[in-house]
């Protein structure tokens, strides 16, 4: 402490280390979700795009739910409910499991618009040369549809990696949460606030740019 | 699963979860029309020849799409107490809600003055019509269509962001409903309650801004 008594310390390596720490984390349950919502968003869009009109309803109005609630929302309720029913669980599952729902539902509109985007009569002649349905997703409507929503894609990705932020909410020490504590800790909360927007910024800047690149690749 | 839901306390704060329902449409409003207008100030300083406005609007529009809102909102709120500025949590809240905006519309303005080839600009007024009569009449009306559903998709997305005010301390919808939460600990039943009113906001926003559309651009195609 020092001589004129202030019980806070001076932002320190080990601090920079704490936020770095947080950032990985940041990471890791971004990932995590990413992967898990897109593989899930597939499946649903393609349920969007190729199910009957009873099972384009359902689908569409139990997503419609995730992207009208506030993800604030939606994360404490399920960890509240986790809870009730006698399941408690660490907060990076618990969000993690409401992340990946939130990232399905916004993937599978995107699926559904890069299935939507091939046209018709290119499939019907994948078809016609004795292709058969998967033959046709895999050879046909994959690529051709990746090219036309990969940008969306990396839209919905940036947005998760940025909206991780509010796991924070339920208790789970991301990087936002761990900037709070820091700014607790030393009062500097300007010079944290720069730091961990920088960070994010490293993080979604690259990726958002990169994303920039190959759409305008691909459509040379 | 022995846990006794309890729904009477929700009925009974209904009313102020409803008052409160307001203050977040009346954060959401404001947060919109200051986003917009700075949106719309950010597009032509994106597209200016000049390099100090360009400058500037790339790193505003590039800050707000690449940090979290969240972020933003806790800047705005704690980050600016080191140079002794304190906002009041609903300042606050409107500066990042209203910052975030600008740097999304401002892209899809962009996108939206783009599509107008400028041969439309000079054919207008070379048919005699000044300035503001081409802007109003070849320019704007065009402009709306391409950014009219981006810009409703914004609003209701403003509306749901606006839930964060609550860990600033706004007592908007969300930060009303922990308010009672932490009185009663009846966090899943205020929450699903706070959770159904979004989505009917949200329902009536999408609703209107379609009926509107359809009344706005009806007899000029889609």
């Amino acid at each position: 402490m020092d001589p004129a008594g202030n019980a806070f310390t001076d932002l320190s390596w080990v601090d920079l280390l704490f936020l770095g720490e947080a950032a990985i984390r940041t990471l890791q349950i971004s990932a995590v979700s990413i992967f898990v919502g897109t593989v899930l968003g597939i499946i649903l869009g393609w349920m969007l795009a190729a199910g009957n009109i009873v099972v384009r309803l359902l689908v569409n109005s139990l997503l419609d739910v995730f992207r009208s609630v506030p993800l604030i929302i939606q994360l404490i309720l399920f960890d509240s409910f986790v809870s009730i029913a006698g399941f408690p669980m660490p907060a990076f599952w618990s969000g993690t499991i409401v992340l990946s729902v939130y990232t399905a539902a916004l993937v599978a509109m995107v699926a559904r618009a890069g299935i939507e985007a091939v046209e018709p009569g290119l499939r019907r002649a994948a078809r016609s040369l004795g292709m058969g349905y998967w033959q046709d997703m895999r050879y046909v409507v994959w690529p051709v549809g990746i090219r036309a929503v990969f940008p969306s894609w990396i839209g919905v990705a940036l947005s998760v990696l940025k909206d991780s932020a509010l796991v924070s909410a339920i208790g789970y020490i991301e990087l936002l949460r761990a900037s709070q504590i820091l700014t607790t800790k030393t009062q500097e909360s300007f010079k944290i606030m720069l730091l961990v927007g920088l960070f994010y910024f490293l993080m979604s800047y690259p990726i958002s740019k990169a994303g920039d690149f190959i759409e305008k690749k691909w459509q040379q | 699963m022995d846990y006794q839901f309890l729904w009477p306390p929700v009925i009974k704060a209904l009313p102020e979860l409803v008052d409160a329902a307001l203050l977040t449409m009346e954060v959401s409003v404001v947060s919109m029309i200051i986003g917009l207008s700075i949106g719309l100030l950010l597009s032509f300083g994106r597209r200016s020849k000049y390099f100090l406005p360009r400058a500037a609007s790339t790193i505003w529009v590039e800050l707000a799409r690449n940090t979290p809102v969240l972020f933003q909102i806790f800047f705005f709120y704690w980050g600016l107490g080191e140079f002794g500025i304190f906002l009041s949590s609903y300042v606050a809240v409107v500066a990042a809600l209203s910052f975030n905006t600008a740097g999304y519309m401002a892209e899809t303005f962009r996108g939206g003055f783009n599509a107008i080839p400028e041969t439309q600009l000079r054919a207008a007024r070379s048919l005699g019509m000044s300035f503001l009569q081409t802007q109003r009449y070849v320019i704007v009306p065009q402009v709306l269509r391409v950014v009219y559903y981006p810009m409703t998709n914004q609003f209701i997305w403003v509306i749901l962001m606006s839930s964060l005010g609550m860990l600033a301390g706004l007592r908007e919808l969300t930060g009303e409903t922990q308010y009672f939460n932490s009185r009663t600990f009846r966090t899943f039943e205020f929450f699903a309650a706070t959770a159904v009113i979004y989505y009917i906001i949200a329902k009536i926003v999408m609703l209107g801004a379609r009926l509107i559309g359809w009344r706005i651009f009806r007899g000029q195609g889609t």
